[in-house]
């Protein structure tokens, strides 16, 4: 108790040594006061200090008591405290000393106390200023809800595309159960299907299974469902292992192994069948016969003509021995014969028979003319005539390799097809690289049987043209008509085709109509002096209608080079060279080259344009040269006239020679104009400056050059780049935006009833508000 | 006979699976297809010609009005309604499908100086000089009924704008100060006021719809919390502001019509520097209006024009005006972002397209596409110099034309002024302005 008092006199000292500038007048004044308004009890005390003092007053001795003092002052105070006559400031602990020891005085102890803690109240602000920080808290607040649209005005300040209205209108999602409540079967048809629905207990709220399919779906439990699953991955497993099995012995290149297999297998059938005999016989029957008959099959196959054990040992032993050849050729003979009798059949068809048995042996290349063939477009047979020409080049009688020779000779001593085959089934290896000699030294062979060696090249060349006069001619019947033609063509040619079958055979060949065209070239070149025509032209026309299908093709050639045989004399004539490969497909790209050059030349066959290009280039050059000044005044300082020139000294002394201009840009390139001028009709569509929102006119150009219209772009790019950046809808309101539309949150509350409970409530429970609100 | 039919063979357009890839019918190989930037400039040029040729914005004539046309209002739920006021006291609505007046009001003795409607349709507010408010049902009196006010409230000045609330039953109006009121009272909620002088017009916040915008004739334009029942702030500018508008995308933008000839695009909360000012008009802007998307606005001027200008740029893209058309006093843009209405001194009211060569009606979706690809290309184009040479390319009556020359050669004087001061004074004693700042004189919170 003590210590606690003595610690709130000392704390009322330091308070009061604080406020000594302070009059000390004040402090007694409040002191009554706040004692009268704080303390309830203070009062009963002061009324029984009253009473005592009534009482006291009574007494005269006790009145005289009261004014005696203990210390001498001139002036005496009211409450009998001075500092004057004493020069040193009065202090609050000297006036507290004695209340020390009185507990009597707690209230005002108690008052000290709350005096050290409150402050002064501040003057209140004029009604301006109020108002000012009114409007600056308002202002942020309503600032602060603002800013909330930040980021929905931005994007859609940068939307791509903004769709309007905003709202998006949501289809109204109805309960099923609310549909069907109001819904009552009215007709006796919709009753039954009620009946009916209920009778299954068809579902017709949310769940839409009925009681037994879920009942299904429950059946399976979890565990089974595991075990099930279980088994399905194993049986995968298994497959994959077989499989991967089944490959890896396919790849197994032992014949052995094989041999291992196959016997295994059979030896199982054999079991199989054994089993199948003892159960049913009949069935076992026509198991043996089928496997009888499959292996008939496949013994009658060509498969096996040369790889049984008899005719292997024959093929070794037909080195030596004629005998063994013979039985060798027999065989073959025979399975010919077997081969033949089955395309009897179809006798109707001879030509394309003919054309079958031949084609293993035509080149591919012809093939793919027979295929040009049918395509109306000449430029395209541009790449067949390239390789036909190709072939051609390689024809040089002189240079035919020796086993051609040899070949030649054979073909002309047995004609037979047998023969052929034969030889061919010999060479099958070194097929692909001699055929081409072959045939052409099929297609001179006739050539060689002529004997008009000596005729002048300028006399096949005319032929030669007639020939393609003739040719033209045709094209332009009808296809009809010329199919009609063959078909007529061809029953003659059977009948013919009895006596000469020989030479049909080899006329029918497609590359024979090769021949006229390499003829023609070879003429052209000059490299074919010595040869002749090999037969009447007339029957070469024939035959070409014959084979109608082939013709088309050169047709088209001779047609092109109607157009331009000067060109063809301009072009380098391909070198003649061995027959090494590699040189024919250089020759090949050359080619390419070529015909490229000549199918240009072709387009533009009318007009020269490159010599029209050549004269506008120099007419160019010429007028954007600097020009000299003559400044010769004709009949100055001598006589001047009609007929009178100034002299060639005058001239020179006054003609003032223009600069040499820079070299023009286009020098080195002939194939360029580069107008170095600027052009001012050009110029006033053209963009000077680099627009605003681009930095560099980089970017600018690119934007430009990238279109967007349907001819460049895909129709799906081209609606992406030609999307609308506002898209209204026609007769649709559009309100402004909500914050319920962006997703935003707005305040529930009414803007009315928030100010109507403004102006409600009193202001100046608002106010403290407001300000609590600067405040913070 | 034999009939030859088209027919097509479905292999070539249809696919075996869903999975297959689509047919392309085209090859869009680039070097099949060469010249590409010039052959679409020359489509860009044709669409711009083809766009002026075509550029007939002129819809109708609305006719009626035996006075000026002070106010418009547009029909919140009915996109063919438009209200309006006369100078003669008198209110006629009109539908536009028809273009004719459906019910005609003597609404007020003198001016009416202001109508809003009511954001439900079912009725609308009128102020006149007459110092009225009066609210009245949008449909009229039936037979036998007299035309008579929902509700009629007397006021001590005269008011000289009204707004309504976008969701509440109240309403703004405006005179000596800005009164908020309850639909259901006839005294103002309360009453807002900052200065002495007489207020033009005031707006309510379509978005945020607290808040309010009013334009006094002590040239300021201040912003108001209906919430709080303060001023928020005041924007002081060179001249009087006739009207603001709210754009209705943007919760913060808004713009003001200055007597100036310009028009200020402002952040709200940043009012010390416009976002845009808009410089075209050749006398006072009266009225403005945004459009519904945000995106544009126009405004009406003395000068017997209107303009659209992009809310971005500070040109306009297009201008109005007829040789009957005097100074056009209100304007408004419809609900669907279509049209344009405004209401000039000569008693008519017009209806034009927002965009000049637009046509109207249903489109075909090649149509469509082909329109898209169109203004892609001439947006594309643009700064090349013949195409915003057409583009640009107005025809103006001579007054106009005359007035933009003269107002080039006085902003030419008084640049060069301007420049001749900075150049024959102390360095940095003459700062350079920017256009924004300069027409702002100060804001006061």
């Amino acid at each position: 108790m003590q210590a606690t008092k003595i610690n709130m006199i000392q704390a009322m000292q330091g308070l009061l040594a604080l406020n000594q500038q302070e009059e000390l007048v004040d402090l007694p004044n409040n002191y009554p006061l706040s004692v009268s308004e704080d303390e309830g009890d203070s009062d009963r005390e002061r009324k029984h200090q009253k009473l005592l003092e009534a009482i006291g007053s009574l007494d005269e001795k006790n009145r005289w008591k009261l004014a005696e003092r203990s210390e001498a002052s001139l002036k005496i105070l009211e409450f009998t405290v001075s500092s004057e006559r004493s020069e040193e400031k009065l202090v609050l602990s000297d006036l507290l000393d004695p209340v020390r020891t009185s507990s009597s005085l707690a209230a005002m102890k108690k008052q000290l106390n709350r005096v050290k803690s409150r402050k002064t109240v501040e003057l209140p602000l004029n009604k301006k200023e109020v108002e000012q920080i009114h409007r600056e808290v308002a202002f942020n607040k309503a600032s602060q809800t603002l800013s909330k649209w930040d980021p929905i005005v931005l994007k859609n300040r940068q939307a791509e595309q903004l769709l309007f209205p905003l709202e998006k209108q949501q289809s109204p999602f109805v309960h099923i159960e609310l549909v069907f409540s109001g819904y009552k079967a009215r007709t006796p048809l919709e009753q039954e299907i009620f009946n009916l629905l209920h009778k299954n207990k068809q579902p017709v709220t949310d769940p839409l299974l009925s009681p037994m399919e879920k009942a299904s779906l429950k059946a399976m439990s979890l565990e089974e469902a595991k075990m099930h699953r279980a088994e399905l991955q194993r049986a995968r497993a298994l497959q994959s292992y077989y499989e991967a099995r089944a490959k890896r012995e396919k790849k197994i290149k032992s014949k052995k192994f094989h041999r291992f297999v196959k016997k295994e297998k059979a030896k199982k059938a054999l079991k199989d069948f054994d089993q199948l005999w003892k159960v049913n016989p009949t069935v076992a029957l026509d198991e043996l016969e089928k496997t009888e008959k499959a292996r008939m099959i496949e013994r009658m196959s060509l498969k096996h003509q040369n790889s049984g054990k008899w005719a292997k040992s024959k093929t070794n032993m037909a080195r030596y021995d004629l005998e063994a050849r013979q039985a060798v050729q027999k065989q073959l003979a025979k399975n010919k014969e077997l081969t033949e009798k089955l395309q009897v059949i179809s006798e109707s068809e001879d030509e394309e028979r003919g054309a079958k048995e031949e084609d293993p042996l035509v080149p591919d290349r012809v093939n793919e003319i027979q295929m040009c063939a049918d395509w109306p477009n000449p430029w395209m047979l541009r790449n067949c005539n390239s390789n036909e020409k190709e072939g051609e080049i390689q024809t040089d009688p002189e240079q035919l390799p020796e086993p051609v020779v040899r070949k030649f000779s054979t073909s002309e001593e047995d004609e037979r097809p047998e023969a052929e085959e034969e030889i061919l089934l010999e060479e099958s290896e070194e097929r692909p690289s001699l055929r081409k000699r072959f045939q052409l030294n099929q297609d001179t062979e006739p050539v060689g049987s002529q004997e008009t060696k000596d005729s002048s090249n300028q006399g096949i060349l005319s032929k030669l043209r007639a020939l393609n006069q003739k040719l033209n001619k045709e094209n332009h019947h009808s296809k009809k008509q010329t199919v009609s033609q063959a078909g007529t063509i061809l029953q003659g040619q059977r009948e013919e085709c009895a006596s000469e079958k020989e030479q049909y055979l080899l006329l029918q060949r497609p590359e024979r109509v090769q021949i006229l065209e390499e003829l023609e070239d070879l003429g052209k070149e000059g490299h074919f002096q010595n040869k002749e025509l090999p037969r009447p032209l007339l029957k070469w026309d024939k035959m070409k209608r014959n084979l109608n299908n082939q013709t088309d093709a050169p047709k088209g050639q001779k047609k092109e080079q109607v157009i331009d045989l000067q060109n063809f004399l301009i072009t380098k004539s391909p070198s003649m060279k061995s027959l090494a490969i590699p040189t024919a497909i250089e020759e090949l790209e050359d080619e390419e080259e070529r015909n490229l050059k000549q199918m240009i030349k072709e387009a533009f066959a009318g007009d020269d344009v490159i010599r029209d290009f050549l004269k506008e280039k120099r007419e160019a050059v010429e007028t954007n040269k600097p020009k000299d000044v003559d400044l010769t005044l004709p009949g100055w300082g001598k006589w001047g006239g009609v007929c009178l020139k100034p002299n060639a000294k005058k001239r020179c002394r006054f003609l003032i020679k223009a600069p040499e201009g820079p070299p023009r840009k286009d020098k080195n390139l002939p194939n360029v104009i580069i107008n170095e001028k600027r052009n001012i009709h050009a110029a006033a569509h053209q963009v000077q400056v680099v627009p605003y929102p681009f930095t560099h006119y980089q970017q600018f150009e690119r934007t430009i050059q990238t279109p967007i219209g349907s001819s460049w772009n895909t129709q799906r790019a081209f609606q992406k780049l030609t999307t609308p950046k506002v898209v209204t809808k026609p007769g649709h309101i559009i309100k402004p935006i909500k914050a319920e539309d962006v997703g935003c949150h707005s305040s529930s509350k009414s803007d009315l009833s928030v100010i109507q409970s403004i102006t409600a409530r009193p202001t100046g429970n608002h106010k403290k508000q407001l300000k609590k609100n600067f405040i913070d | 006979m034999k009939v030859k039919m088209l027919s097509r063979n479905p292999d070539n357009y249809v696919r075996e699976t869903k999975l297959d890839l689509q047919r392309v019918p085209r090859n869009y190989d680039p070097t099949l297809h060469p010249f590409e930037v010039p052959r679409e400039y020359v489509r860009a040029l044709n669409a711009t010609k083809l766009e002026r040729v075509f550029a007939k914005p002129f819809l109708a004539s609305l006719d009626g009005h035996r006075d000026g046309v002070n106010c418009l209002a547009k029909h919140p739920k009915s996109l063919a309604t438009v209200l309006s006021g006369a100078c003669d006291g008198e209110v006629r609505i009109w539908n536009l499908t028809k273009r004719k007046c459906i019910r005609t009001i003597q609404a007020h003795e003198g001016f009416v100086r202001g109508i809003c409607t009511r954001f439900c349709g079912t009725s609308f507010f009128t102020v006149g000089d007459d110092k009225t408010v009066k609210q009245w049902k949008m449909d009229g009196p039936g037979y036998g009924e007299e035309e008579e006010p929902l509700h009629t409230i007397l006021g001590k000045t005269v008011y000289t704008g009204i707004d309504h609330h976008w969701k509440d039953p109240a309403f703004a109006t405006c005179g000596q100060q800005v009164d908020i009121w309850d639909e259901q009272r006839t005294s103002p909620i309360c009453s807002m006021t900052w200065g002495f002088d007489s207020i033009n017009s005031v707006k309510f916040n379509p978005i945020e719809t607290f808040l309010l915008g009013s334009c006094a004739s002590d040239r300021n334009i201040v912003l108001y919390d209906m919430r709080q029942a303060t001023p928020l702030k005041k924007v002081i500018l060179d001249m009087r502001t006739n009207t603001i508008c709210w754009n209705p995308m943007e919760a913060f933008i808004f713009t003001a019509a200055n007597e100036d000839y310009n028009l200020y695009t402002f952040d709200m909360r940043a009012l010390d520097t416009p976002v845009m000012v808009h410089m075209d008009h050749v006398s006072a802007v009266l009225d403005v209006d945004y459009c519904p998307t945000g995106k544009e606005f126009v405004s009406a001027s003395f000068d017997k024009s209107i303009r659209i200008f992009p809310v971005d740029k500070s040109r306009s893209r297009e201008v109005y005006h007829t040789r009957r058309m005097q100074h056009v006093i209100c304007v408004c843009w419809t609900a669907d972002s279509r049209y344009i209405m405004c209401g000039s001194d000569e008693m008519n009211i017009r209806l034009w397209k927002a965009h000049a060569s637009e046509k109207l009606g249903v489109l075909a979706s090649r149509e469509r596409a082909a329109q898209d690809y169109n203004r892609k290309l001439k947006e594309k184009f643009q700064h090349y110099p013949q195409i915003r040479r057409i583009a640009c390319h107005r025809h103006l009556p001579k007054s106009i034309y005359s007035q933009i020359q003269e107002q080039r050669v006085m902003r030419e004087a008084r640049r060069r002024k301007e420049l001749n001061r900075r150049k024959h004074s102390k360095p940095g004693s003459v700062p350079v302005v920017s256009e924004r700042k300069k027409h702002v004189l100060a804001v006061v919170k």
